[in-house]
């Protein structure tokens, strides 16, 4: 901590109170409620992890769900196995998806570009069918993967816990309901953005921003790429892990749509809109595609209808029609129109657009001469 | 006098592209401390030599030396940790990452070597790497412009930056794919003047050049290089009365 | 025991002709443009919802109560008239009957509009632009195509029926001089594949024999110099991404029968065609029609009863497999060149 340079301290700082008090200043958006709340924070974490790999590296995968399927499962066999306590859950969990990365990382990088993207892919949607049908006894196919009266439980067997009604995780004796599982879940997303900071600020960090600029370069720089990027792919997969994990606690019932390639897209547009390669970047994004995933598939024709009321008849009810498609099921064709819009436009994604607009008031009283376009001749 | 030391021996080198017979016969030794010039008309095989001494070509039979060391077989991150340094012919840069980083990371790469998985440490703290690569942008007159994207500098000065690149890691051997192509007068003089500066460092290097006025003000020995052989190999002078090299720069492509 | 493996590999032909079709196409964009186009299965289920559309139209009726007529529930009885029935009469039964193969002439002209307009709109501007963003911003148009024909289609999958006289099946065995009723195919899907042998042949056809198609094959090899050549590649090229999505597009028309469309269609054969892709060297045609029927072939294999006891589940996870251990023992895959996409 004390060689963390000042504007990284307040950028962290801030990050931890805006994440902290989240469940008041959501309040007025009608998002402070803690199963949403929880969601931020898992997506967030996810989203962090992608980073690392594709924001840095510039290693788009497209397989990213697998590992974070996986953090479920293993979270999930923790709970059914040694105990329903959430810390060897999350332990277990990062160090199954950290090795099942670690595996899947090494053949993918093999190759780079779009062979890559095909290869993480080709991967995720072998985990996928595979749960559903030959690993059905580690998976439980299609019903998936739920916590039962007589599981082992052997490490609470060992400690005399017992357990009365439905088994619910718990942190040392506590549950996790309500908001004590957000800051649960809060807890993590700071730790995993403390880190993240830190990898981005590091050398190695700097590394894999050169691999994503000039491999040819580092190459005759004398650096061995190969350890940097797997190295990347793991941490990214570990995050993964880390947030699949924290869903079973908040859900615990592991099923294979987790895996499945949609959520690895979904993840990925996180990251693009919020902004790959910025560190806030893929944390909004995340917050804001669950956001108004949520408002935007809550909403019905009653609530249009409402809301288009001041129109004239008739042109009110087209409206509702029109703006009908875009909400409730229809969500998912806003979400593609904005991901269009973003990477045409804005291939930065927010952040770009918070810096193009930072710059435009930074500039506009330092240089006045610019600001006000004169007539110029032409080139 | 000592014997000289060969730094570099490039032994009975042959390269294949399919029927085509790029380098033949290929023998040279470069000597610790000089500068070794290596001309030819275009399409003489000067930069298909340059691939196979770094590694990024093998060749088909042959083999090359460093200080002992068989390169032949290598990964380009292994020969350039052994202390072998290369300037491209379009600069391979980092564009995206500032001109200090830009000379950072080959410094970090020669204190940390091939990889090193130091994620938890501050890149602000690496003072002694800062220091260092802000006295070698100095040293090209670079300094001021330390923190512009490299992307956005010119071609010239990407040039420059590439160099220091190279020089920041103090290499035994640094391998330079026509420095100055494309430069202009003004920034040619400048560069040379810089090599130049360089070499009273004592450091090897060997330099593909199309431009006879580089060459000349700095090689101190010349090997031409004409359909994948070698046909003259000499001091300056030597090369410059030579019958063979004439012949071949006129019946060639110039 | 060869009846056996002879019938699966003509199970095999027609989803190994279907991804030879979607991945010709999408090697064509690529091989031309240079652009990875994730939105390449949205054209082949717009293409099938051609389908859909043209059999709605056929089959619209008129509804008119008769109060003279009872129905069995003695309530007045309902009589429908088809109107293309009403208007062609027996033609129009028939194109009722043929509403799929008829629905190629709607999906040529469609498919072209859409295709150019995309070229034109979007996809030009990402010539230039990092194959991420390609990928990107295609992948986020898949998703916009399917929410589209979701909102208008509804989420469950729609039936097309075959024509009544193409419904058998075929016994090839007794063709081939072999005991009668040992190796039955449906006629569809033979008709699909020789559909697929058609188009595919055309394509080639198209690109071997005529003026354009050269220019365009010697566009894809060096675009550089084929523009220092004066001529104007750009818009030979908009016209190749038309035709690749024509082509998927009839791919998905054709496919119908066999496999009731819906809003995700698309995406389920992208993820494979993209591993056909792949597998068969990407922006390489032979390749591509290859590795199609190959990874086709292969998967009815692996869903054979006695292979599915040897290695359980290794019908979900051929198609994958094949492509992992190709592209690390064949990085280029099975015909690609060098250097493509490999930055």
């Amino acid at each position: 901590m004390a060689a963390m340079p000042r504007n990284d301290l307040l950028l962290f700082a801030g990050f931890t109170l805006a994440v902290l008090t989240m469940p008041i200043w959501l309040a007025p958006f009608g998002a402070a409620y803690p199963d949403l709340l929880q969601r931020f924070m898992i997506f967030g974490i996810f989203a962090v992890g992608f980073n690392i790999l594709f924001g840095l590296t510039g290693y788009l995968s497209f397989g990213h769900a697998a590992f974070f399927g996986v953090g479920s499962y293993a979270a999930v066999w923790s709970f059914k196995l040694l105990s329903l306590d959430v810390i060897p859950a999350m332990i277990f969990a990062i160090i199954v998806s950290g090795l099942f990365a670690l595996v899947i990382g090494y053949i993918s990088l093999r190759r780079s570009g779009i062979y890559f993207s095909i290869l993480t892919l080709a991967f995720a949607q072998m985990s996928y069918n595979m749960a559903y049908s030959v690993l059905t006894p580690i998976t439980n196919g299609e019903t998936g993967l739920q916590l039962t009266q007589s599981d082992p439980r052997h490490l609470d067997s060992a400690l005399a816990a017992t357990v009365v009604g439905q088994p619910i995780p718990t942190l040392l004796g506590q549950s996790l309901g309500g908001f004590s599982g957000f800051y649960f879940c809060a807890g993590f997303l700071i730790i995993a953005f403390f880190l993240a900071q830190r990898i981005t600020g590091s050398p190695f960090g700097m590394m894999l921003k050169g691999i994503k600029t000039n491999q040819t370069r580092m190459h005759y720089t004398g650096f061995n790429t190969k350890p940097y990027t797997l190295a990347a792919f793991v941490i990214s997969g570990m995050y993964a892990g880390l947030a699949g994990a924290l869903l079973a606690v908040t859900d615990p019932l592991a099923g294979a749509e987790r895996m499945q390639w949609t959520a690895s897209g979904e993840v990925v547009l996180m990251t693009i809109l919020g902004g790959a390669g910025t560190l806030v970047g893929p944390v909004i994004g995340a917050w804001l595609i669950k956001y108004f995933e949520n408002i935007f598939s809550a909403i019905n024709d009653g609530i249009l209808r409402r809301f288009f009321d001041f129109l004239p008849d008739g042109v009110d009810s087209a409206m509702v029609t029109v703006a009908s498609k875009f909400v409730g099921e229809g969500w998912f064709l806003t979400l593609g129109l904005v991901f269009v819009i973003i990477v045409i436009f804005l291939p930065g994604g927010i952040m770009e657009g918070v810096r193009r607009i930072a710059h435009l008031f930074n500039r506009a009283p330092k240089a006045p001469g610019k600001a006000n376009p004169q007539p110029q001749p032409a080139e | 006098m000592s014997q000289p030391n060969v730094v570099l021996h490039v032994a009975d080198v042959h390269k294949r592209f399919g029927g085509l017979h790029a380098l033949a016969d290929i023998d040279l030794q470069v000597e610790e401390g000089q500068t070794h010039a290596i001309i030819g008309p275009n399409g003489a095989g000067k930069s298909t030599l340059l691939n196979v001494i770094i590694g990024k070509l093998p060749p088909s039979s042959g083999q090359v030396v460093f200080d002992g060391t068989v390169l032949t077989g290598r990964k380009p991150y292994q020969i350039n940790q052994l202390g072998i340094a290369r300037v491209f012919q379009t600069p391979e840069i980092f564009g995206d990452l500032s001109v200090l980083h830009n000379v950072m990371i080959p410094a970090l790469a020669k204190r940390d070597g091939a990889f090193k998985l130091n994620m938890f440490r501050s890149l602000d703290s690496e003072t002694g790497i800062r220091e260092e690569a802000e006295h070698m942008l100095e040293d090209v007159g670079m300094l001021g412009r330390r923190e512009m994207a490299a992307g956005s500098l010119s071609r010239g000065d990407k040039r420059r930056m590439e160099l220091a690149m190279c020089l920041i890691q103090h290499p035994r051997l640094l391998l330079l794919d026509e420095p100055t192509a494309g430069m202009s007068r003004h920034d040619t003089n400048t560069t040379i003047e810089l090599l130049k500066k360089i070499k009273s460092r004592g450091m090897t290097k060997v330099i593909i050049e199309h431009d006879m006025h580089v060459v000349f003000s700095l090689a101190d020995k010349i090997s031409v290089l004409a359909q994948g052989r070698i046909i003259a190999d000499g001091t300056p002078d030597q090369v410059r009365g030579n019958p063979k090299v004439q012949e071949a720069y006129l019946g060639g492509a110039h | 025991m060869f009846d056996v493996i002879f019938l699966q590999f003509l199970n095999g032909l027609d989803k190994g002709a279907a991804y030879a079709l979607i991945a010709l196409g999408l090697t064509l964009v690529f091989g031309t443009l240079g652009v990875v186009n994730f939105a390449h299965g949205a054209l082949f289920m717009l293409g099938a919802f051609c389908a859909v559309v043209v059999r709605k139209v056929l089959t619209m009726e008129t509804i008119t109560v008769d109060p003279n007529q009872l129905s069995p529930w003695g309530t007045p009885l309902e009589v429908r008239t088809p109107l293309v029935q009403a208007w062609l009469g027996d033609f129009g039964a028939v194109l009722v009957n043929y509403s799929v193969p008829f629905s190629i002439l709607l999906t040529i002209p469609v498919m072209l509009v859409v295709g150019i307009a995309l070229e034109r709109g979007i996809i030009k501007h990402f010539y230039r632009r990092p194959h991420a963003e390609q990928i990107l911003v295609t992948f986020g148009l898949a998703i916009v195509a399917q929410e589209i024909i979701k909102s208008i289609f509804g989420p469950n999958s729609i039936p097309q029926p075959m024509p009544t006289d193409l419904r058998g099946t075929a016994d090839i065995g007794a063709w081939l001089g072999m005991q009668a009723g040992v190796i039955t195919y449906p006629i569809w899907r033979l008709v699909y594949f020789l559909f697929a042998a058609v188009v595919i042949g055309a394509v080639f056809a198209f690109l071997q024999f005529t003026t354009f198609g050269m220019v365009v094959r010697a566009g894809m090899a060096d675009r550089e110099t084929v523009g220092l050549l004066g001529i104007n590649i750009d818009r030979r090229f908009t016209i190749m991404f038309g035709l690749a999505a024509v082509v998927a597009g009839m791919a998905g028309v054709m496919y119908t029968p066999i496999l009731p469309p819906n809003y995700h269609i698309g995406m389920d054969f992208l993820v494979l065609s993209f591993v056909v892709v792949v597998v068969g060297g990407m922006g390489s045609l032979p390749g591509a029609v290859a590795a199609g029927f190959l990874l086709g072939i292969l998967q009815s294999f692996a869903s054979m009863t006695q292979v599915k006891a040897l290695v359980p589940g290794i019908d979900q996870i051929i198609i994958y497999l094949v492509a992992v251990v190709i592209l690390l023992v064949r990085p280029r895959g099975l015909f690609g060149r060098r250097g493509v996409m490999e930055a």
